[in-house]
């Protein structure tokens, strides 16, 4: 590959990778809120 | 005891969901194919540039609208953008979040019940020792109907987003998305594996995968200050995020209104784009160059990726021998297959909103409704695919209404509603802090970006509506056969057009009757 095709390949893959990564990250790492949600699981789990 | 109020099972669930709307088959099909059309590597700087100034600003609009609708019971645009302004007349733009759904669903069905097919076929060993001629062939047989398999494929395909769609939202889509979306990133790995291991000299390849990936990755800096190239990214982005379709409002209305939507849009969007930019730049053009050679896939791109996902690719898995070229078959068309139940789901939950919200049918009827109404309008895309009715639906419902709609709505959330009252939609129950230089984006640049978008396709649009190009064929040809099969195809497409134009006044009527129910029933209008 060409310099300039991995370098635009690369810095675009690794940053859209990881900024991925890190917003689901974020998601599964917030706790539910204590008051009633929005999803049906969290209301199942504090019965 | 009131019946519990639909809602999503959980977080990742709806995230997955929402990834999923937006993850189509033009991620894999219609993304690399604009790459290499338009600059190569450098396309990624004005697409990237359009993710963030249009398409980031469209998702936070979008989810604070539905979710803003949802507290006052409102699951489909029409009475959503009622609740956002006095006048009357929003709810009839809102028609559009209905009209495009049912229109694209109708199609779309269609193209998703090939992958199913292909997969049978991949399983079957139907590709099995065929040239790549006979495997093209293969595409041009099934869609002029010499047998009644597509119309067997296409309904079960119907009567599987039916069922699922009957099951409510946590109970079937959500599930759905769950098993699909992983599935589709493992199928999506593996074949990018294999493209870019591919050897030149090895299995029949002429070129190594790497060849593919440095084609579509060099830059071309001097396209960069092309407009065509800079619309060809925002309609990229468009397509690929599902915005300016009235599904994004849907999901997000089932959100209750201090739970977070800004991380959600955040890592939805940019969960599509992982599948778009990483994994769909890694399997069709690397594989298809070094089996092909640059030249003949430049020229085959040329149509699009359409061809070349389903008349070619089958036959380049073949190469790789005995198992492996069936298990690529199977996870080539089940990532597609993936990719589209889990957008054409999200296509019949805004209308099952909307007859549930302004009817009160359960869902079931909803459902099956859908199915119905979907299979009576995509009966021409499937009986008449070579008359040009399923480009057709895809032009006007899958590309002009969204633009249109997504138009109107920035305008209406930003300056009509009001921009600071949209922040704080935005903002409220929010699990990140969203950079206040979004508040400027979305009130200035975002509407000039649609706008132009909107001004750069009107010639295009005028062509079509003119037919102009039906036309250049008739004058090009002498043959009074071709003359004739043109004019055919030009009566189909303008019977294509006044159906869709019917379609949309029927919902708009529909609306009307809900309007006046709720005014009758002293229910909240605007």
């Amino acid at each position: 590959m060409n310099t300039s095709a991995l370098i635009t390949m690369i810095t675009t893959e690794v940053i859209i990778t990881a900024v991925t990564f890190y917003f689901f990250w974020r998601v599964l790492k917030t706790p539910p809120r204590p008051e009633e949600d929005s999803y049906s699981d969290n209301d199942e789990e504090e019965r | 005891m009131s019946k519990k109020a639909e809602s999503w099972g959980s977080r990742v669930g709806l995230i997955l969901a929402m990834a999923g709307n937006a993850v189509g088959l033009g991620n894999f099909l219609r993304f690399p194919v604009q790459a290499v059309q338009n600059g190569g590597g450098a396309f990624i700087i004005p697409y990237l540039v359009c993710f963030l100034l249009m398409g980031i600003p469209l998702l936070f609009v979008e989810w604070s609208m539905g979710r803003f609708g949802g507290k006052n019971g409102h699951h489909s645009t029409p009475f959503i953008l009622d609740s956002m302004d006095k006048r009357k007349f929003w709810k009839y733009i809102g028609v559009f979040g209905i009209f495009t759904n049912v229109a694209v669903a109708s199609y779309y069905c269609y193209l998703e019940s090939w992958t199913l097919s292909w997969v049978w076929h991949s399983i079957s060993g139907s590709f099995s020792g065929q040239t790549q001629e006979q495997v093209a062939g293969f595409f041009g047989d099934y869609v002029s109907l010499t047998t009644i398999e597509p119309i067997i494929f296409w309904i079960i395909c119907l009567l599987l987003n039916t069922w699922i769609l009957s099951k409510g939202l946590s109970g079937g889509v959500e599930k759905v998305a769950k098993i699909g979306m992983p599935l589709l990133i493992i199928f999506g790995v593996f074949l990018a594996y294999k493209a870019i291991t591919l050897k030149a000299g090895e299995e029949g390849a002429i070129l190594d995968g790497i060849a593919g990936l440095n084609f579509l990755w060099t830059p071309q800096f001097d396209t960069i200050w092309s407009a065509k190239v800079w619309l060809a990214a925002a309609g990229q982005i468009f397509f690929t995020l599902s915005v300016g379709m009235g599904s994004i409002h849907c999901y997000a209305s089932y959100v209750k209104s201090k739970d977070d939507i800004a991380l959600n849009a955040m890592s939805a969007g940019f969960m599509n784009e992982f599948v778009e930019v990483v994994l769909g730049s890694a399997i069709l053009i690397p594989i298809a160059i070094g089996y092909l050679g640059i030249d003949k896939v430049v020229e085959m791109t040329a149509s699009g990726g359409l061809g070349l996902g389903f008349k070619t690719l089958p036959f380049l898995f073949e190469q790789w021998g005995g198992f492996l070229a069936v298990f690529a078959g199977v996870a080539w068309f089940g990532l597609l297959f993936f990719a589209g139940i889990t957008s054409s789901l999200a296509m019949g939950t805004p209308v099952m909103g909307f007859l549930k919200d302004e009817f009160g049918w359960k869902t079931q009827k909803a459902a099956w409704t859908f199915g119905l109404v979907v299979f009576l309008l995509g009966l021409p895309t499937v009986l008449f695919f070579n008359y040009g009715v399923f480009d057709e639906y895809d032009y006007w419902a899958g590309t002009v209404s969204l633009v249109v709609f997504a138009l109107i709505e920035i305008i209406l959330f930003a300056w009509v509603f009001g921009m600071d009252k949209g922040w704080k939609e935005i903002m409220d129950g929010a699990d990140i802090k969203v950079p206040s230089i979004y508040k400027f984006i979305i009130k200035y640049v975002t509407p000039i970006f649609l706008g132009s978008v909107f001004i750069g396709s009107l010639p295009g649009i005028w062509d079509k509506i003119t037919n102009k190009e039906i036309y250049q064929k008739i004058a090009e040809t002498t043959d009074p056969k071709v003359i004739e099969e043109l004019n055919t195809q030009m009566t189909f497409v303008n019977g294509s057009r006044i159906g869709l134009l019917l379609l949309w006044i029927a919902i708009a009527y529909l609306v009307y009757v809900a309007y006046k129910k709720r005014i009758k029933e002293g229910r909240f209008t605007s």
